[in-house]
């Protein structure tokens, strides 16, 4: 979806405001906020794709002057109410009225860490061999899905090189097809691409510039 | 998004006896998602404490000042980053895919994610405001060396930047030039030189 979220060469902004001294986290919400969307994930109810994918759906309005944690806990929200696991009445009042569905895993203080240690790694065996190699120019495709994709528009459309092949991926645009478990999981093989400022930015760019992105073979194409 | 300078006057954790509407609207849905059995409050405490104490940039430092003192481990790390970060006991969620990149005299590595806000977090644990920021990830890949300024750090017009944006589930580490005149200095007290934003390549070291 060519959303507000990507950002990727917008313009009026203004400069990176780097507070000093950082707090980790700015309110004591932002801190539960962050924690119950990590156990949530746990629930096995979306994956992470689907969950990049409501954040991206929020409303632009909403989501250029929402904080980051509001932005997780306003998708983390729609993700609940899609999928019948709370009503909007129980969310309002904060009280159960209607009983829980049957969710994967619940994270206990037992088994976080090791949740946590292991991660979700998303690196898959695939069998077909790779399309492109270390070295050799792809266009990333000019394309404009209406659903979830991780291909930036800032470069579709351009020549760039590859410079790292990493094997067998979980593909986004296809992990997001079905909304519920089980989930479609595709594969494609990942690359990274190396983009020349110029090519992206125009001929008076900085010619010092270099950008890459992370494509999925299907988000290329050679350059014949 | 806001910056968190918009946000400071009324969104900080002071002693404020009214709840603002996130803090009301969090607590709504913990207790709402604790009654229906979907999460347990302890193992909420235990992901915030497991943020807030024990992973964070001293991991990252601790790679960073091994690779400087061991060209071995700088070998593995650059080769094979995942396995080189995990012999040091950083794996898991939001670094299941590690690369490391090497700043060099000619080339200076800065990292972004302009889709959303990903980010190594077993090596450098949550991100920055800054590192989220509609500002920093909009003009990161336009305008690095600008953005550069922003950091205070202003590299020669020669040095070729190379922006990484992280639009799959690789993470990537900044390995930062070794400052001068540190040779005499032990790997953890090399550590410590090492800063977060150097990590992610908004800083030097």
């Amino acid at each position: 979806m060519n959303g507000v979220h990507d950002m990727g060469g917008q313009q009026g902004f203004g400069p990176v405001h780097v507070e000093q001294n950082e707090p980790l986290f700015h309110a004591g919400w932002e801190r539960r906020a962050m924690a119950v969307t990590v156990a949530m994930g746990a629930s096995g109810q979306w994956n992470i794709d689907l969950s990049r994918s409501a954040r991206e759906s929020l409303p632009p309005a909403v989501y250029l002057s929402s904080s980051y944690y509001e932005i997780w806990i306003r998708a983390l929200e729609q993700l609940l109410l899609a999928r019948g696991m709370v009503t909007q009445a129980e969310l309002v009042n904060g009280q159960m009225t209607h009983p829980p569905v049957p969710v994967k895993q619940v994270l206990t203080r037992e088994t976080v860490d090791a949740a946590l240690k292991a991660g979700s790694p998303t690196a898959r065996p695939i069998d077909p061999p790779a399309l492109f190699q270390v070295g050799q120019e792809v266009r990333a495709r000019n394309m404009h899905p209406p659903g979830h994709t991780r291909l930036p528009r800032y470069v579709r459309g351009h020549v760039g090189t590859i410079v790292r092949v990493h094997g067998g991926h979980v593909f986004p645009d296809g992990h997001t097809l079905r909304a519920t478990p089980p989930f479609n999981v595709p594969v494609q093989w990942l690359y990274t691409v190396v983009f020349k400022g110029n090519t992206l930015w125009g001929e008076h760019s900085d010619p010092n510039v270099e950008v890459t992105v992370d494509a999925w073979e299907s988000y290329l194409e050679a350059v014949t | 998004m806001a910056s968190h300078s918009q946000e400071h006057d009324h969104d900080h954790d002071h002693d404020h006896s009214t709840l603002s509407e996130m803090d009301i609207r969090v607590r709504a849905l913990e207790t709402l998602l604790t009654q229906k059995g979907y999460i347990d409050p302890a193992a909420i405490d235990r992901i915030i404490e497991t943020y807030e104490t024990e992973v964070g940039p001293h991991n990252g430092a601790q790679v960073v000042a091994k690779a400087w003192v061991e060209p071995d481990f700088k070998a593995w790390l650059l080769k094979d980053a995942t396995a080189a970060i995990a012999s040091l006991g950083f794996t898991g969620r939001q670094g299941e895919h590690m690369v490391v990149v090497e700043n060099t005299p000619e080339l200076h590595n800065m990292v972004v994610c302009t889709l959303c806000s990903c980010y190594p977090w077993t090596v450098l644990g949550l991100p920055p405001v800054w590192y989220k920021s509609a500002a920093y990830r909009s003009r990161a890949v336009l305008e690095p060396r600008k953005v550069l300024a922003d950091f205070g750090v202003s590299l020669p017009e020669s040095t070729r930047i190379r922006v990484w944006d992280s639009t799959a589930e690789v993470r990537y580490l900044v390995l930062p030039r070794r400052p001068a005149n540190t040779e005499n200095l032990s790997q953890a007290e090399l550590a410590k030189r090492v800063t977060r934003d150097a990590m992610i390549g908004t800083a030097l070291a």
